[in-house]
């Protein structure tokens, strides 16, 4: 870094959150600057493009104060950093990484750039180990891995942050190792963050939990930092502490809707609902920090959760998210709307990396194919239920009842289990019972011997 | 040739702009800033030039250099690209973590192919033979099972005057032929197609071991098959599939803007696996193209050039390649990038206009081809080496809405459409591949060799098939408005057969010991057993046997059990059902 610091006193046009910053000599891309307004205020911003001319900065605090005479902007010499070391731990930060629990900064062992490097193809790790969330739709049917990343898609008024903290209070793999979690909040409310806040400290995740958390009421900039920050303190605690870090990051509509902000700003051309046509390659560069090294022996898992406008699926934040993701947890409110807890919609929920996870020496040799049984008599049973409504149940043959029974019970029991920690094996054996309300006829998507040895 | 050297002017995004670089050629690459990071020059404006990056642009000032020798975006083609794993712009990726560590580092300059590696050469042709451009001058035994000639370079010919034979590296001299010295190493630009003499028809399938894809929806040889499909609907699960089982002499995987740990999972379960052709492992056949979505996003837009031209080049050899691409979406994404970055007036959805030209040069790279060169490099022989390179290349929808631009630009030149439909991923049932809305346009060119090569009429066979699965799609939009009950006996017998084709035959799990590859002839004696069974539940109907009795039967969870057969033993199986078949209702 240069000794002398570098001023410039040349803003010559304010919007949104860009100021454009006239004859700057040596800026670099991505560079951080200072924002130091007249009334002694200060404001951080980033370069986000540089011609002959001028400098396009964005400012994290927004702009208001910020006039073309009096406000000075400094050069850092260098991109965002966070400092980092073990002395993370049971802290919280602001969404800039700043402490927000009235405790002072500690002193970092190195400071680390938030952006990250993208992990070498080569160099992963396949991901191998069977998280036991304790929930029997994801443990069941779409089995979580260390090193995957597996976002929850949400509505509004669902209660996917009660299943993400009962993920974090249950999650653990054979042999007992626990996750240490990295929390990043983008732009929820007070009261999410004070839940997510007593539910850590009631179970005693406080001590293993590092948050960062830009409120709804934070700047809206500094949202395209915090996972950011979050990921970066992950990665130092799996890559270079040996720990299992469970990264939960919500709310990513929010963030993405900062990005659509900054988008529209530049006067970019818009990409589907406005969001700018770089979002997959930007959410990309968050999600992929996600993984498992060869030679290193932690991990990060991640488990972002998204608000779904209008429960849509095809909205460009689930789209995107799905296209980067292992799989996805889908809540449904229907589901929620019956009192079923969690309400995890498991048709279009899926775990890509499952097949990894289970099996004889993982979870149970019958894992594959009871999972595909239930799947396939559940689709079935919804089609029957749907065909009901039309024909009426005199209408349906026994078969057919039978399937409509199963779906109810499937519902109530096995994905409705409340907020009870359940083992693999009590999932399986839930899965089981409930096959036996089918005749054994009708179950082909599991081998002969398993179902001899299971379903009796 | 000539340097020319400007300086940066402009940073945004994945481009700058340099100055002072008059004379510099359009796609040429250049090397920017300090650490010389790779781009391309994809706009001239009198002394300016706008680049893309393939390498991220933070950290870079304005004024640092821009050097350019006018040459365009190349890769290195020669011995050791099997097994290979690179980058989009052909870095090794093994070797740049053994030099930058587990994170992909800037400016980081590895040559693609090992120069250090030697090659036993040996020679095909003899002093004083008359060569002409294609023709194969020696081989060299890359992996155990496969060859990899050495031919002459596009451009060259006449006597050879001198020819080696021993241990060389790529850049020895292995061959002198009238006057040009002839290496192993050859480089080629990417955006060039590599000629051929001529294409030709396509009349041999492209046999994937699917049965969804053989039997109802096959490729030719040499032809492109889109795969369209929402999230979660097992577009990479197939791409892998097809890489893994399918009788091709090499594949080339390109993971376009996708996931890091898919391609981990490729790396780890590819050299554990046997090459269904040579026996060999089937990492020896394969090279991997590798630009996750986090990685630099103008080197993805580079990657399926770069997979394509090393394809053509196996192809050259007298090779039949395959080339996957998954996805071709991200490809058009970072097209799209990169246009907007530079202004471009956009077309539909935000893409640039000229989308479908370029798609359409990248697919037409497809084909099966008379190579350059003669077949047997004995003078006086004649006859031809035949190629082909096979793309199959997945489609990510944005929303799975069809309509967009990329799937649709896609559907017009491909020759296989696999639809893959969100609601039968949803039910678990893979390959999710809608028998509806897919459809093949080689089946004319194939007839033949279907005839010719498989016992039995698999032709009559497949139009029996496809006709019964549209009846009842017909039949089920009725169901569901009146119930099941209110149609006729003979309509339930052809949805009930409809159930079982789609349980018992369409639905083939990658994961199944015995049928995750399915021999035409397995296909072939499961469709005539159910087929027989549909005859004979009809012809019982007609004989007055009750509905109930032919819906549910023992025999009838034996045909879901096929699966479960091994391939050679499918036709004894299927024998010994059908005369089981023909008893059930007597």
């Amino acid at each position: 870094m240069d000794l002398i610091t570098r001023e410039f006193q040349s803003i010559r046009y304010i919007s949104g959150p860009l100021i454009f910053l006239e004859k700057v000599r040596k800026v670099s891309m991505g560079e951080m600057v200072d924002v130091m307004l007249s009334t002694g205020e200060e404001k951080r911003g980033q370069v986000l493009k540089i011609t002959e001319d001028y400098a396009v900065i964005q400012v994290l605090e927004g702009t208001s104060g910020i006039d073309t005479s009096k406000t000075r902007v400094r050069l850092k010499g260098e991109a965002a950093k966070f400092g980092v070391s073990e002395a993370l731990m049971g802290r919280i930060f602001s969404g800039l990484g700043e402490p927000r629990d009235g405790i002072p900064n500690f002193i970092p062992e190195k400071r680390m750039d938030i952006s990250g490097l993208p992990i070498n193809p080569v160099s992963r790790d396949k991901p191998a180990d069977f998280i036991q969330t304790g929930v029997s739709s994801i443990d069941g049917l779409n089995t979580l891995v260390r090193g995957q990343k597996l976002p929850i898609f949400s509505g509004a008024g669902l209660p996917a942050n009660e299943m993400a903290a009962q993920v974090v209070r249950q999650a653990s793999v054979k042999g007992g190792e626990g996750f240490a979690v990295v929390f990043g909040a983008m732009g929820i409310s007070s009261r999410e963050s004070f839940f997510f806040i007593e539910n850590f400290k009631k179970t005693g995740a406080m001590e293993r939990t590092v948050m960062f958390l830009n409120l709804a009421d934070d700047p809206t900039i500094e949202r395209l930092f915090t996972p950011r920050i979050a990921l970066t303190a992950a990665e130092y605690l799996a890559f270079e502490r040996d720990m299992h870090i469970l990264v939960i990051l919500t709310d990513m509509t929010n963030y993405c809707e900062a990005l659509r902000e900054i988008g529209s700003a530049r006067e970019e051309i818009p990409g589907r609902r406005g969001y700018p046509g770089y979002m997959y390659t930007d959410l990309a560069s968050i999600y992929e920090r996600a993984g498992r090294l060869k030679g290193k022996k932690g991990s990060i898992t991640l488990l972002p959760i998204l608000t779904m406008p209008d429960d849509d699926v095809t909205h460009p934040i689930p789209d995107l998210t799905g296209y980067i993701t292992e799989g996805q947890i889908v809540l449904s409110r229907q589901l929620w709307k019956k009192g079923v807890y969690p309400p995890v919609d498991v048709l279009p929920s899926l775990s890509r990396l499952m097949n990894l996870g289970i099996g004889a020496a993982k979870t149970r040799e019958d894992h594959r194919g009871l999972s595909d049984q239930l799947y396939s008599v559940y689709a079935k049973g919804r089609d029957i239920r749907k065909l009901s409504t039309i024909v009426g149940e005199e209408g349906l043959s026994d078969l057919d009842k039978k399937y409509l029974n199963f779906v109810d019970e499937f519902e109530n029991r096995f994905i409705g289990q409340g907020e009870v920690n359940r083992s693999i094996e009590d999932t399986l054996n839930i899965g089981w019972e409930l096959l036996k309300i089918m005749p054994k006829t009708t179950l082909t998507r599991i081998r002969e011997d398993l179902i001899e040895k299971y379903y009796g | 040739m000539e340097k020319i050297e400007g300086k940066i002017c402009e940073i945004s995004g994945p481009m700058v702009v340099a100055k002072g670089i008059g004379g510099a050629k359009m796609y040429a690459s250049a090397m920017i800033g300090e650490k010389g990071l790779v781009g391309e020059i994809i706009r001239i404006d009198n002394d300016r030039a706008t680049i893309q990056v393939y390498e991220d642009t933070r950290g870079l000032y304005l004024g640092e250099k821009v050097l350019t020798y006018g040459k365009p975006l190349t890769v290195e083609l020669g011995p050791g690209l099997l097994s290979s794993i690179f980058d989009g712009i052909q870095r090794p990726l093994e070797n740049i973590r053994n030099e930058a560590g587990d994170f992909i580092k800037k400016g980081v300059h590895i040559k693609s192919l090992d120069r250090k590696r030697k090659w036993r050469f040996t020679p095909a042709v003899k002093k004083g033979d008359r060569l002409e451009e294609g023709d194969i001058i020696g081989v060299v035994g890359e992996t155990p099972k496969i060859v990899h000639k050495i031919t002459v370079p596009n451009g060259v010919s006449g006597i050879v005057e001198d020819i080696k034979d021993g241990e060389f590296t790529v850049e020895d001299d292995v061959a002198v032929i009238n006057g040009n010295r002839i290496k192993m190493l050859k480089e080629w630009g990417v955006r060039n197609p590599r000629p051929y003499k001529k294409k030709l028809m396509l009349d041999a399938p492209f046999i994937t071991g699917q049965r969804v894809f053989d039997f109802l929806f096959p490729i030719a040889v040499g032809g492109t098959a889109v795969v369209p499909g929402g999230f979660g609907t097992g577009k990479t699960v197939i791409e892998q599939t097809l890489a893994k089982f399918s009788r091709a002499d090499i594949i080339v995987y390109v993971g376009c803007g996708e996931r890091g740990n898919e391609m981990t999972e490729v790396l780890t379960d590819f050299p554990m696996l046997t090459d269904p052709v040579t026996g060999d492992s089937l990492m020896n056949r394969t090279i991997l193209v590798i630009n996750t979505s986090n990685m630099p996003v103008a080197a993805r837009e580079a990657s399926i050039f770069t997979g394509v031209t090393m394809a053509e080049y196996f192809r050259d050899m007298g090779y039949h390649v395959a080339l996957m691409v998954d996805s071709t979406s991200r490809w058009a994404e970072a097209l799209r990038e990169i246009s907007s970055g530079m202004e471009e007036m956009p077309g539909e959805e935000g893409y640039p206009p000229y989308l479908a030209t370029r798609l359409g040069n990248f697919y037409e790279r497809a084909g099966k081809v008379v190579c350059l060169g003669r077949a047997c490099s004995e003078p006086g022989e004649s006859n031809e080496r035949v190629g082909s390179v096979t793309i199959v290349s997945a489609i990510s929808p944005p929303g799975g809405d069809f309509s967009e631009p990329v799937t649709q630009s896609s559907l017009r030149i491909a020759g296989a459409l696999w639809s893959l439909d969100t609601d039968l991923a949803y039910r678990r049932h893979f390959p999710a591949v809608s028998w509806i809305k897919s459809f093949s346009l080689y089946m004319t060119g194939l007839k033949e060799w279907y005839s010719k090569n498989i016992v039995g009429d698999v032709n009559a066979l497949r139009e029996r098939l496809l006709g019964l699965l549209q009846k009842a799609e017909e039949l089920n939009e009725v169901v569901q408005l009146v119930g099941l009950d209110a149609i006729q006996d003979s309509d339930r017998i052809t949805i009930d057969i409809e159930n079982i084709i789609i349980e018992g035959f369409l639905r083939q799990s990658v994961f199944h010991d015995v049928d995750a590859f399915c021999t035409i002839e397995k296909q072939y004696w499961m469709l005539n057993v159910i087929f027989r069974y549909y005859d004979e539940a009809l012809k019982a109907l007609k004989r007055g046997v009750f509905i109930d009795k032919l819906l549910d039967n023992a025999c009838r969870t034996k045909l879901l059990r096929m699966v479960d057969c091994r391939n050679e033993d499918m036709m004894e199986l299927a024998k010994a059902l059908i005369n089981e078949i023909e008893n059930i209702w007597t």
